[in-house]
């Protein structure tokens, strides 16, 4: 069977190509593939490129080689199965999927947690963003050719790992988070680690900014690179770092102050011009002030419950499953009929290290979800991409590329 | 200006189109037609300041009528409030009007609602799929769809145009093989008649059972 590119119906750089050849059939434009499988792209992103010379003059992203279907998964499930799922969102800050998704099934019940329990979960909120973060700087510098930043970041973010591996006795996928509560509570050796970590911490940070900041390669490559302007960047709908670099001051943690984020002091760094180099800036800063946020979360600790006091929600512990009936009740109903959630609809967002992590819940009653709709912030920022890149060299898109810090088992879900 | 004033607002300029569900957990939203649609959303950008819009959701309410729904969830970034809009849209008619004219971040979420839900929508600038591959015949998100999927072709490319394969989930997504063979058998797997031939086949590491 001969093949025709009339044939290839989904977009092909061959098709794109073809259809350039009929626009303008003089045109010495050539169409290049950047992905699925390249270095920069972090994961299975496939760009479609028009370059004219090496100026991009046109970007279609392609999205959806990591689709597993989360949201169809969900809807067959009871709220707690789909826990671990959460994990696999954004697997750079597993933790943080975590805290969102719990919230978001406890808006829905209409119950709240004891402060211990807000606490850490500030503490592991923040602990992931700075892991994203370190990792999002590592790779950036990495792919504009600043390789020792890339293993000064990993080797930090290494002592996060092992604090993740502390608390759930797993590296990536921690599923930590229980609804109502936690899966048990922080070791002792926790707290100590934390200390130690957040000491080690600032030193790192300086040394990343004394190798970039300054760097005159890296902000030749870097400034007045993809400027995104506030306009556009609220157009498009972007969120998180990638949005207040273009100078919009807006942090979900302080406009909307969920968990226990109202009772620590930290700032919100922002951007000027909205350019590659900007949003390294305001990532950088995010990890100093999360450093603030788990200090003073660890400082004051408060002491109490973990989790809630309700065997509706919450499983019991073993030995009270064991030796007496009502608990024994409550665990057989939650693990065979799951939850019992009122019939109605939430929509619960955190500001999560890629930016806005919503989870739109449609509840009929009951202990399985009749939709939820996961609002990935990487979906939304990759959307920025043509704007972005147009108009700059094919090597200004690995920087571009890596100063956006997508995730695409989020993007994709 | 907040959420209270805005749907104030709407229904002034709307009248009865507009119908409040009920509020809760302190979330406020409106449902109006899907002709007054595009309408409203100018109303609700340029007057009320709803200048992001958070997400765009298709949903199926199998047995309902109508049988989809669309959530816009807006946000305004001035007074920091959100207000949750929702058209319904008839199984028979699935089009909506796009509002990627109002909102830029509408369009990858429109296309998603037509790439999982089958919903169009008139109006906009380049409705393709988006997370399955153009050419795919089913609507994933759809009710009466099954999880364990539906056999479709796969995209032809250059290599292999025109052969045809079922879809690798075909018989269920996770189909465990209890027994005694090794690891790669007993995981679960995704179990399709490609790996069913594989089985089929005899593994040259695999020992004789005696």
């Amino acid at each position: 069977m001969t093949v025709s590119t009339n044939d290839l119906l989904w977009i092909d750089s061959a098709h794109r190509a073809r259809e350039v050849w009929e626009q303008q059939p003089d045109s010495d434009r050539m169409i290049i593939n950047l992905g699925p499988q390249h270095p920069s792209t972090h994961g299975v992103l496939r760009v479609v490129l028009e370059l004219d010379g090496e100026d991009i003059t046109r970007v279609w992203p392609d999205i959806g080689y990591l689709h597993r279907g989360d949201e169809k998964i969900a809807e067959n499930m009871t709220y707690q199965q789909f826990l671990p799922y959460t994990d696999r969102l954004d697997y750079l800050a597993p933790l943080a999927n975590n805290v969102v998704y719990a919230y978001a099934v406890e808006k829905l019940l209409g119950i709240d947690v004891p402060p211990r329990c807000h606490v850490i979960r500030v503490i592991c909120c923040e602990l992931s963003r700075m892991a994203s973060h370190l990792l999002g700087l590592g790779c950036y510098a990495m792919d504009v050719g600043a390789m020792t930043v890339f293993l000064y970041c990993m080797r930090e973010r290494e002592k996060v790992m092992d604090l993740f591996e502390l608390l759930s006795g797993a590296r990536f996928t921690s599923s930590y988070m229980r609804i109502g509560g936690l899966a048990n509570d922080l070791p002792i050796e926790f707290v100590p680690g934390v200390r130690q970590f957040l000491e080690g911490l600032p030193a790192t940070v300086d040394e990343i900014d004394g190798l970039l900041t300054r760097n005159r390669i890296f902000v030749d490559r870097t400034r007045g690179v993809g400027v995104l302007s506030k306009e556009i960047a609220i157009d498009l709908g972007l969120t998180g770092p990638n949005l207040r670099a273009s100078g919009v001051e807006w942090d979900l943690r302080k406009a909307h102050p969920y968990s226990a984020y109202g009772e620590f002091d930290f700032d919100v760094p922002t951007g000027s011009v909205g350019d590659c180099y900007d949003r390294f800036l305001v990532r950088m800063e995010e990890v100093r002030q999360s450093r603030r946020i788990v200090q003073q979360a660890i400082d004051r600790l408060p002491g109490g419950a973990w989790h809630v006091d309700n065997g509706k929600v919450f499983l019991p512990s073993k030995t009270e499953v064991l030796t007496r009936m009502e608990p024994l009740i409550h665990q057989f109903i939650l693990i065979t009929e799951g939850l019992d959630a009122p019939p109605g609809e939430i929509y619960f967002s955190a500001e999560n290290p890629k930016g806005e992590l919503g989870f739109l819940i449609v509840s009929r009653g009951g202990g399985v979800p009749h939709r939820l709709k996961v609002r990935s912030p990487s979906f939304v920022n990759l959307q920025a991409l043509p704007a972005l890149a147009v108009g700059h060299m094919l090597s200004d898109m690995t920087a571009i590329l890596g100063s956006l810090d997508f995730v695409m088992g989020e993007c994709d879900r | 200006m907040n959420t209270s004033i805005a749907i104030a607002l709407l229904r002034e300029r709307f009248g009865s189109d507009v119908v409040e569900p009920p509020v809760f957990r302190g979330e406020q939203g409106v449902q109006l037609p899907r002709e007054r649609l595009v309408e409203a959303c100018r109303v609700l950008k340029t007057e009320c300041g709803f200048d992001m819009l958070t997400d765009l959701t298709g949903l199926d309410n199998f047995g309902d009528s109508p049988r989809f729904e669309i959530q816009y969830l807006l946000y305004s970034l001035s007074h920091l409030s959100r207000l949750r809009l929702s058209v319904g849209v008839p199984e028979e008619d699935p089009v909506v009007d796009s509002v990627c004219a109002i909102w830029g971040t509408a369009n990858w979420h429109e296309r998603e609602a037509f790439d999982m839900m089958g919903i169009r929508f008139t109006g906009h600038p380049d409705l393709r799929r988006i997370l399955m591959w153009d050419g795919y015949p089913h609507h994933p998100l759809r009710k009466d769809f099954p999880v364990a999927g539906l056999p479709a072709e796969l995209p032809a490319t250059a290599m292999d145009a025109g052969s045809v394969e079922v879809a690798p989930m075909e018989g269920g997504p996770f189909v465990a093989v209890t027994g005694t063979t090794f690891s790669t058998r007993r995981e679960p797997r995704a179990c399709d008649s490609a790996s069913e031939r594989n089985r089929s086949v005899k593994d040259p590491h695999r020992k004789e059972e005696i």
